[in-house]
């Protein structure tokens, strides 16, 4: 089992939680794991990503060649966009369809879109539409983590028991509303 | 026992484990976790270790060499550009030498993700005669650093570890020991004549620790972060290899992804420091080339060139590595001739460079100060090192230099001096008092003409929220260095004050001499974080 997954979006989207339960999730399943993080000044509202990293065998590099990701799970479709060329050819994206617009040169939605439909394996989803509409609306990220379960090769049933460790602290109201967020996310991507 | 660590982490649960007895840092992308972990870890403050932050890098290394006097064991935490800070004391750390365990851990941070120059740290190891270490993983970031504390005492030097930002902030899973070992006794075994630098004194040292450094080497070759990797297969009696490779930390993880053992060329891994010759040597004598695949400047492929042109060493120096920046498994496989197919990026997608936060209380003070110096000719903002960096780039474009911790109080007087007016610093509380305090001196000595804008959001925010070391402080420190009551002054930076802000602005440069204006308002994450605390 090898797994090369790039996380991606604008700073404070929340893009490191998804990477924690995934973490998790590998972890509790004694996989190898590498997961390189940006912090610093880019969370200021600049792009961000994460590469996770996931292998039955040790891994060796941090980062993730060009061309080999096997799925994008973005919180932005242009920020997707961004690391297309680490995409494996049959590679996934998982991406929120909603734009984050906090530069004055953002491009027209739809060229974004279309760039996107070139991709073979795409998922876009307003998340948070999605996460209002199911009062879940902390957890966007997390429905984002469950629509790209299957690109990932994850069960559903060690998703949610990673979810039930990380926000153990938070309560139970945080972990119920972020199963919930999973479920919708998993019903979304099929 | 297993646990999910980032680099900095593993490294200071690696310190804690070896029997640590304090952290000395000043924080600093990407450093700062270290300090934070121990902090947060259940034995540290059991035992409590000292975790404190500092003021700076150089009351950091300063404070640790006590602790070491006394036979402690201390670690000193910072980012590259820190090292320059604390230079003095730490190349003089060398010639008084040790009794506790040091290690000075210098994250370097090559690509510059947060920072104002790529220099790499090794080359401080070599000129200050100090052994050092270079971890290629979490995990031997981990047990480096029980290793590190041990060689140091046993030279009575102190080590570098030299980290970069991809070792830093990438997470592993890491075998830690069960039991952390105990903290060394105090003890008074330090010979005050070693510590004592006069002239006689440092002469004898000097003599020591550059005869040690055979002994060093010797060590560095038999180390077991040192490794010889045969090829898979010999070659016939009397040829060499085509190939052979030297890669020394994180690099040798990317040369590992594009060509996993077993390799059909040899390969030398350094982790440890000074650079074993003889483990070189032998490389050289098995191929026809070799090519150094190093993170950072070409400190060892300059090392193996000498000063003339050599055409059996590749790597940054000769094209096939790029001269600057990070490495990565793309540009470690083109290296050793490796192609993959890969889409480019769609050129609809536009940058987005991080800004201020909205409802940051920098953004206020950037609002008025423009608004005050359109009024003027040719004003000069002298910036410094914090988030309100950002203000050089749009909307505000208000800052007209940054280039070091401190040097906007200092720039603007050498401007004032040389005759430009309005000269105006702008600079953080926490960077102010890392090393504005001094420069402010400078400027009321000599009742320099200029107006300081001490922007004090009462946290270390770039960092991600620390405490910094002035807080309640800023006013006593200014009326202490001597600028006059009259011309120090403190407002709420908040749109509704602006009127107030922009006629204080506006009258403190017409004042001719120094004056401190001191918009306060807290960090808006930190503000977000404490509401939240608040609520549980």
């Amino acid at each position: 089992m090898k797994k090369d997954i790039i996380l991606c979006g604008v700073g404070g989207q929340g893009i490191l939680s998804i990477a924690t339960i995934i973490g998790e999730a590998a972890m509790n399943e004694n996989l190898y794991i590498k997961q390189a993080e940006v912090h610093g000044m880019s969370q200021r509202g600049g792009d961000v990503q994460s590469n996770l990293r996931i292998s039955s065998q040790p891994i060796a590099s941090d980062l993730i060649p060009r061309g080999a990701a096997d799925v994008i799970i973005s919180m932005e479709p242009m920020e997707a966009l961004r690391y297309v060329p680490y995409l494996s050819p049959e590679g996934w994206v998982i991406t929120s369809s909603v734009p984050f617009k906090n530069i004055p040169n953002y491009p027209d939605i739809e060229a974004v879109e279309a760039e996107l439909a070139k991709i073979p394996h795409v998922v876009c989803i307003d998340i948070e539409q999605l996460a209002k509409d199911n009062s879940v609306p902390r957890s966007a990220n997390v429905i984002l983590l469950g629509a790209a379960q299957q690109a990932l090769g994850i069960d559903h049933d060690k998703l949610e028991a990673a979810i039930r460790r990380v926000f153990a602290r938070k309560g139970e109201e945080v972990v119920e509303a972020n199963i919930r967020a999973l479920e919708i996310g998993r019903d979304k991507g099929e | 026992m297993k646990k999910l660590l980032l680099g900095d982490e593993a490294i200071a649960q690696g310190a804690i484990d070896a029997g640590l007895s304090g952290v000395y840092a000043y924080p600093g992308t990407p450093s700062t976790e270290i300090t934070e972990y121990i902090q947060g870890n259940a034995t540290a403050r059991e035992r409590g270790l000292h975790s404190r932050w500092c003021t700076n890098e150089k009351t950091a290394m300063e404070a640790a060499l006590g602790m070491s006097y006394m036979g402690k064991r201390a670690l000193v935490c910072m980012k590259h550009v820190g090292l320059n800070v604390c230079a003095d004391p730490f190349v003089n750390s060398a010639m008084t030498g040790v009794n506790g365990g040091v290690v000075v851990l210098v994250a370097d941070d090559p690509s510059m993700h947060s920072s104002q120059d790529e220099q790499d740290s090794r080359f401080y190891g070599k000129f200050a005669m100090i052994p050092t270490f270079e971890p290629a993983s979490q995990q031997e970031a981990y047990d480096m650093m029980a290793a590190a504390f041990d060689y140091s005492e046993q030279q009575c030097l102190p080590v570098l570890m030299r980290v970069t930002t991809r070792m830093a902030h990438s997470r592993a899973v890491v075998e830690v020991a069960e039991e952390p070992r105990p903290q060394n006794e105090l003890n008074y075994n330090s010979v005050a004549a070693n510590w004592v630098l006069l002239p006689a004194n440092a002469r004898r040292r000097n003599d020591k620790v550059t005869a040690q450094q055979a002994a060093l080497e010797a060590d560095a070759q038999a180390s077991i972060y040192n490794r010889y990797e045969a090829a898979a297969a010999p070659q016939p009696c009397g040829q060499k290899y085509q190939l052979g490779i030297i890669a020394s930390g994180i690099a040798y993880n990317y040369v590992n992804e594009c060509c996993p053992a077993p390799r059909p060329f040899p390969l030398l891994k350094v982790s440890q420091y000074p650079l074993p010759k003889v483990l070189v040597r032998r490389l050289l004598d098995e191929c026809q080339q070799v090519l150094v695949v190093e993170e950072g400047q070409p400190f060892i492929e300059e090392q193996v060139r000498g000063v003339f042109e050599s055409h059996n060493i590749l790597g940054r120096l000769t094209g096939q590595l790029p001269r600057t920046g990070e490495l990565t498994p793309d540009s470690v496989g083109a290296a050793l001739g490796l192609q993959t197919p890969q889409r480019a990026m769609p050129e609809v997608v536009a940058a987005r460079p991080p800004a201020l936060c909205q409802g940051c209380g920098h953004r206020d003070v950037y609002s008025a100060l423009n608004e005050v110096l359109q009024e003027f000719d040719n004003p000069r903002v002298f910036g410094d090192i914090g988030c309100y960096t950002l203000g050089f780039l749009p909307p505000y474009k208000a800052i007209h230099s940054c280039v070091d911790m401190g040097a906007s109080i200092t720039m603007a007087k050498g401007a004032a001096d040389a005759g430009q007016w309005p000269a105006v610093a702008i600079i953080g509380d926490s960077t102010f008092t890392h090393s504005g305090m001094t420069g402010l001196l400078d400027a009321i000595n000599e009742n320099a003409d200029i107006t300081v804008v001490i922007s004090d959001n009462l946290t270390t925010a770039m960092t991600g929220g620390q405490d910094s070391a002035g807080t309640n402080k800023f006013e006593a420190i200014c009326r202490g260095l001597g600028v006059a009551e009259e011309h120090l002054h403190v407002v709420v930076p908040l749109p509704k004050n602006m009127p107030d802000i922009t006629r204080l602005l506006r009258q403190e440069i017409n004042y001719h001499g120094v004056s401190v204006i001191i918009p306060r308002r807290e960090c808006i994450q930190t503000f977000k974080r404490h509401a939240k605390e608040r609520k549980k």
